[in-house]
């Protein structure tokens, strides 16, 4: 597949290295999990050893089950509200974008207004109305979440698309006679796609920190393990001012790592849109590879420009300054 | 100035957008909140206080929709946000003490953030390819780490164990606040810790941004020019720098949003006595009128500072200005 061609920069894949670990921590890690992670039948405050590699809580949970057991609960929130806001960006920015006049000003002016609410403030408002049981449903928390995380996509698509929507293919597709939304959807839709992507990562990105705020300030049920709910705990029995670092700590790091990883993966798919950036991101020995001087020079940003046949080590790249 | 007027009706319909959000959100929410905060209430309250509620919230429907959505928006606009039912004090006046300390501490990490961030990216642009260019996973992964989380980690290693900062608080118990210079110093030294926390935090956005845009401009004709005419290298740089950073002004009037939304975290690890505080205690004790009221005054607050944002760009940007005028 050509959408798959990613710079194979060590940026995009110590990313995808890392999205893959979590990935699959999300899908085994319940099973891994040596106990039940709300069972209370340790000694309390245990520090990390051979049987509880993270120690216990002050309610003597293990907190490695926890680790990995709120993984899940973590990821398909927030997944699910990257997917969510996306579909939502693509319609809303799309449809502004190609359709123009007093939809676009109307589509532009939701999503303006949603941009410029500040939006935890506005989760936390929602979610502190929601019934406890909606609380501890992932799916009602992932979906107001991704309420207030689709604008700022549907803004870069509105973009795009605009760029777009008077290029010979969509002209062609409008000639023929095409239904609106047969174009928006299948004609200009597909060669958004790195957007798309860029976006989808940026929201799962957005979604993680929402989530785990909410649970950490407990507004999510405290019932559902993820690495917020973790932190709430933690903080909550004064863990960081008692050096309980084991305990607060790894949910952050985790937290922290996938958000790295995402972002990481993002670099690459910027660097896919513009190619000057691509260059940018090589380390010396590729560019050296590549025929490009070691050195940055000025006035000279080579656009590397994919090759249509697999690359033959003689031919150097095309310099083109621009 | 049509573009300012443009604006100004934006954030004007923003603004009525989340006053009438906060005045559905308790009517429309299913399981009925409003009642049960009311059940909770009887008998802790007097008679008069349970009425300005039910008024305030809809819990009685005597009132047609409308009819209470135009008291809701008369008294908003005397200034009447409403009574905290856990402090018994007028949300207005509680607001009044804890906004100024989140406004001080918001908008300096902001400022600090925004200066160091864009001045880094650009020379982290300009030297791109180098070894330099290491640094962007560090950012990244700072970046990633929740506001709140780094804070945390932050008290621990400096406050608590290495003793450089003062540990909670604002300023210390001894301090009278007033405005002398004795005073003044301790809420500097209190809010160090705290700033450099969120500036850690918020860095990487600007650095990124800014390095990119940097590399497209760096490669542009006038660059170029500006080398060949033979003008010092600190020149170029600054030439180059000063186009590239118009999208992170852009961009400015959008993350403040997120800045105030993570900062709003970092005063809670930080026991800061501001806003974000106050939201917490308001949200465990379920203190509806307190949230709203807060939610309010944190819209207002970045929707002005959108604004001025705006005004900004308008004036850095000669092009935006022609382009409203057409």
């Amino acid at each position: 597949m050509k959408v798959l061609r990613l710079p194979k920069s060590p940026k995009v894949l110590l990313g995808l290295g890392i999205l893959g670990f979590f990935i699959l921590m999300t899908i085994i890690g319940p099973w891994l999990a040596p106990y039940n992670p709300s069972a209370t039948n340790f000694a309390a405050n245990l520090t990390p050893s051979a049987h509880h590699w993270l120690g216990t809580t002050s309610l003597g949970q293990d907190i490695y089950s926890q680790l990995l057991v709120g993984a899940r609960a973590t990821m398909v929130v927030a997944l699910l509200a990257g997917l969510v806001a996306t579909i939502l960006s693509v319609t809303i920015g799309v449809a502004a974008g190609y359709l123009g006049g007093l939809s676009d000003d109307g589509l532009s002016l939701l999503s303006n207004v949603f941009l410029a609410i500040p939006g935890l403030p506005l989760l936390i408002v929602i979610d502190s109305y929601l019934p406890v049981n909606s609380r501890s449903n992932t799916f009602v928390i992932g979906l107001i979440i991704s309420l207030t995380g689709w604008a700022w996509g549907a803004r870069v698509l509105r973009a795009q698309t605009m760029s777009l929507r008077n290029r010979d293919f969509v002209e062609a597709a409008r000639i023929i006679g095409e239904k609106r939304h047969r174009i928006m959807f299948s004609e200009i839709a597909p060669n958004l796609l790195p957007v798309l992507a860029s976006s989808f990562l940026f929201t799962v990105l957005y979604a993680i920190g929402a989530y785990v705020t909410l649970a950490y300030i407990g507004l999510t049920s405290t019932a559902v393990w993820n690495w917020g709910t973790m932190l709430y705990w933690a903080q909550a029995n004064n863990a960081p001012l008692s050096n309980e670092w084991y305990w607060f700590v790894p949910p952050g790091i985790c937290i922290a790592l996938v958000g790295t990883g995402l972002a990481l993966v993002n670099f690459g798919i910027d660097e896919f849109i513009n190619p000057r950036l691509r260059a940018g991101g090589l380390t010396s020995r590729q560019r050296r590879k590549l025929g490009l001087p070691r050195r940055v020079r000025l006035g000279l940003t080579p656009v590397l420009r994919p090759a249509k046949a697999p690359r033959v080590s003689t031919a150097p790249a095309k310099l083109v300054s621009q | 100035m049509r573009m300012i007027i443009r604006r100004l009706s934006l954030y004007a319909l923003t603004a009525w957008v989340a006053i009438t959000v906060n005045f559905l959100l308790p009517r429309l929410m299913p399981g009925n909140p409003v009642q049960t905060m009311i059940g909770k209430l009887t008998g802790q309250v007097t008679a008069a206080e349970m009425n300005a509620i039910q008024l305030s919230f809809g819990g009685s429907f005597k009132q047609g929709l409308f009819a209470q959505y135009f008291t809701y928006l008369t008294q908003l606009f005397h200034g009447n946000f409403g009574s905290s039912i856990t402090l018994g004090a007028p949300v207005g006046a509680i607001l009044r003490e804890s906004v100024p300390w989140t406004v001080g501490l918001i908008g300096v990490s902001t400022i600090v953030s925004f200066a160091v961030g864009t001045f880094a990216g650009a020379l982290l642009g300009w030297t791109r390819g180098s070894r330099l260019d290491s640094l962007i996973p560090t950012a990244t992964f700072f970046q990633a780490i929740p506001y709140f989380f780094l804070g945390t980690v932050m008290l621990l290693v400096f406050a608590s164990n290495l003793h450089w900062f003062p540990v909670l608080g604002a300023y210390s118990q001894n301090a009278t606040p007033g405005w002398n210079w004795n005073f003044v110093g301790n809420v500097i030294r209190y809010g160090e810790l705290p700033v450099i926390s969120i500036v850690l935090s918020s860095i990487a956005g600007w650095m990124l941004g800014m390095r990119n845009m940097m590399i497209t401009m760096v490669g542009e004709d006038f660059v170029l020019m500006a080398v060949a005419k033979g003008l010092p290298r600190r020149k170029v740089i600054m030439h180059a720098a000063r186009n590239a950073i118009l999208p992170s002004i852009a961009n400015l009037s959008l993350a403040i949003g997120l800045v105030v939304s993570g900062a709003l975290l970092v005063e809670l690890v930080f026991n800061y006595p501001g806003v974000g505080d106050l939201l917490l205690q308001a949200v465990l004790n379920e203190d509806y009128p307190l949230i709203q009221g807060i939610f309010l005054v944190i819209t207002l607050t970045v929707l002005c500072a959108n604004l001025i944002a705006d005004v900004v760009y308008l004036a850095l940007d000669p092009r935006t200005r022609t382009e409203a005028a057409v």
